[in-house]
């Protein structure tokens, strides 16, 4: 497996000794999850959620009505940065 | 003591200060085992008092008045540290209460402090947390389970009566049954997941440790029910799940799968839980015989299903909105990539790394698609055997506690831990832990009876019925009281 590449995938700079780390770690783990391949699940309906048939049934319409919700000030309250109402981040190029 | 030295006049104000004085030593308990435990991160001395004093004030009755409790760091507080025992939110306060902290306040329930978890609830043992590991009170060289390990601890320890703690493979269920507590996972969809910070969405639920199945109970039909914040909260009646804790039992039909009591589990727990399931026979459950035969592909479909979802979840973290910012980034892709590089530890970054890797191009149907249609078989197999039976027998965890450090290097033997839980949570039906005995080396073990959905009332019948019957009287060397 190429762990590096897999890393750039998933915006993870990780180091050398990381990747001799993680390796061997995740292609055991890939061996293992590849025993669901000794199933024959042909004509089986993938299950997409945890929600039951009842979940399923619950209505999930409401009215358009304005209601309170976070402050902006809030919002920007956690950030790392936060110049005049927007979060700040370095320059992108 | 208090109420002796004051006038009948005056029980309101003598009331008020019971709350204070209870929720004051509550506190002290927490401090002072938290130099041995790590399971509390936060303790909310300040908050805590000014709730119990406002409390006493109060002459309104409220189910869960003056009721002290422990939250999972993963379960938004407003104004508290919620850090999911990471790094990466270390400082983060949330803006919003959980709609279970909601619920549970507007109760009359204490929120004590915030508990000790593996790093974004990933993990079977607590040694993934970013705080350092949490100690079992039965044996501090021991793990306590995870990844709710902090709560288990907390309610384990006598600290507090129930913690909330969540699951998405058995995360309340295994240190429940580690630490010789009881754990209920709920239906999904039982509880609100409005205010869990998201691992897996399709499996997290927020689930109830108590050191007793009546607090179990409690506090479950406190925050069970309908929420307008989360669209996958059930539209179903929520039942007194206290006043059905002593029903009669007798006829109920208890199914137990002989392929789960073979290969990898300890001896002394299979005999523990054989021992239970006969102790229900006696209490005049009658015991069948049923299959599961896809239950052993359980936590390979997990590691498949958790981790795809967790990759997506935890893209959130980039240093943009909220936590940690790693510092000298240069240009903003780079930003993203030491933010998260030095925010997450190890096992996190692990299962983001199997997420992408199993949905990325090419793989999406040899794992991703593969793992949605066996996880349809799980359930399967559940409903068939609820055809037969209305609960099923099997051990919570294959061992009792092990020893800090001693899985850690080898993440595939970590996850084993969850192979009795996880199943559950695919189905999505309700399971509890219950505690049971004890081992020759002193360490507690429990069964877990898994119900139908909805069954979470039936599920705290069978659970407060056996331990009335049997009780488990044992306590932890480290001890509140």
């Amino acid at each position: 497996m190429d762990v590096r590449k897999v890393a750039k995938l998933a915006h993870l700079e990780i180091t050398d000794e990381e990747v001799a780390l993680y390796t061997p770690q995740m292609e055991g783990i890939v061996k293992y999850i590849e025993q669901l391949n000794e199933l024959d699940t042909e004509g089986i309906e993938p299950m997409l959620g945890g929600l039951t048939d009842e979940g399923i049934a619950t209505r999930v319409i409401r009215d358009d009505e304005i209601r309170p919700s976070l402050r902006q000030q809030d919002a920007l309250g956690e950030a790392p940065s936060a110049v005049e109402g927007h979060f700040q981040v370095p320059k992108v190029l | 003591m208090t109420l002796l030295r004051i006038d009948a006049g005056r029980m309101n104000d003598s009331r008020l200060l019971m709350i204070k004085s209870s929720i004051e030593k509550t506190l002290d308990n927490a401090e002072r085992l938290n130099t041995e435990l790590n399971s509390f991160l936060s303790i909310e001395r300040e908050s805590a008092l000014n709730r119990a004093s406002a409390l006493d004030a109060d002459s309104s009755e409220l189910p869960l008045k003056g009721y002290p409790i422990a939250i999972k760091d993963n379960i938004c507080t407003k104004g508290l540290r919620t850090s999911c025992g990471s790094r990466i939110l270390e400082n983060y306060h949330a803006h919003y209460d959980a709609t279970a902290v909601s619920r549970l306040v507007d109760a009359g329930a204490v929120i004590v402090g915030k508990t000790n978890m593996d790093e974004f609830a990933m993990g079977s043992s607590n040694e993934g947390s970013a705080f350092g590991p949490v100690k079992n009170p039965w044996d501090i060289t021991r793990v306590p389970g995870g990844s709710s390990g902090g709560s288990a601890a907390a309610v384990a320890s006598g600290v507090v009566p129930a913690a909330l703690g969540s699951e998405t493979g058995g995360s309340v269920r295994q240190p429940a049954s580690l630490c010789g507590i009881f754990g209920l996972k709920p239906t999904y969809g039982r509880i609100s997941r409005y205010g869990l910070v998201a691992f897996a969405s399709s499996l997290d639920n927020i689930a109830i440790f108590g050191r007793t199945a009546d607090d179990v109970a409690r506090v479950l039909g406190v925050i069970a029910g309908r929420d307008l914040l989360d669209s996958t909260s059930a539209d179903v009646p929520v039942p007194d799940y206290s006043a059905g804790l002593s029903a009669d039992i007798t006829g109920a039909k208890i199914g137990v799968a002989k392929e789960l009591f073979g290969e990898g589990l300890d001896p002394e727990v299979r005999q523990l839980v054989e021992t239970a399931i006969e102790n229900y026979r006696n209490l005049g459950a009658e015991i069948v015989e049923i299959e599961l035969p896809h239950a052993r592909y359980g936590i390979a479909v997990y590691y498949i299903i958790a981790t795809a979802e967790a990759s997506s979840n935890l893209a959130r973290y980039d240093g943009v909105r909220y936590g940690f910012r790693a510092e000298e980034a240069g240009e903003l892709r780079s930003m993203y990539f030491k933010t998260r590089e030095e925010g997450f530890g190890p096992e996190v970054k692990r299962r983001i790394m199997l997420g992408t890797y199993v949905l990325s191009s090419g793989y999406y149907d040899a794992y991703y698609a593969k793992a949605q249609k066996v996880r349809a078989l799980v359930k399967r197999d559940y409903l068939r055997a609820f055809e037969k039976c209305d609960f099923i027998a099997t051990p919570t965890s294959p061992t009792p506690a092990f020893r800090i450090g001693e899985r850690s290097d080898d993440p595939l033997a970590m996850y084993l831990s969850d192979v009795y839980t996880v199943s559950a949570n695919l189905a999505g039906i309700p399971a509890i832990s219950v505690p049971c005995g004890i081992t020759d080396a002193g360490l507690p073990v429990g069964f877990q009876l898994v119900g139908n959905f909805w069954s979470e009332g039936p599920l705290l019948n069978m659970a407060a019925r056996y331990s009335a019957e049997f009780p488990f009287t044992e306590k932890p060397s480290v001890f509140a009281d």
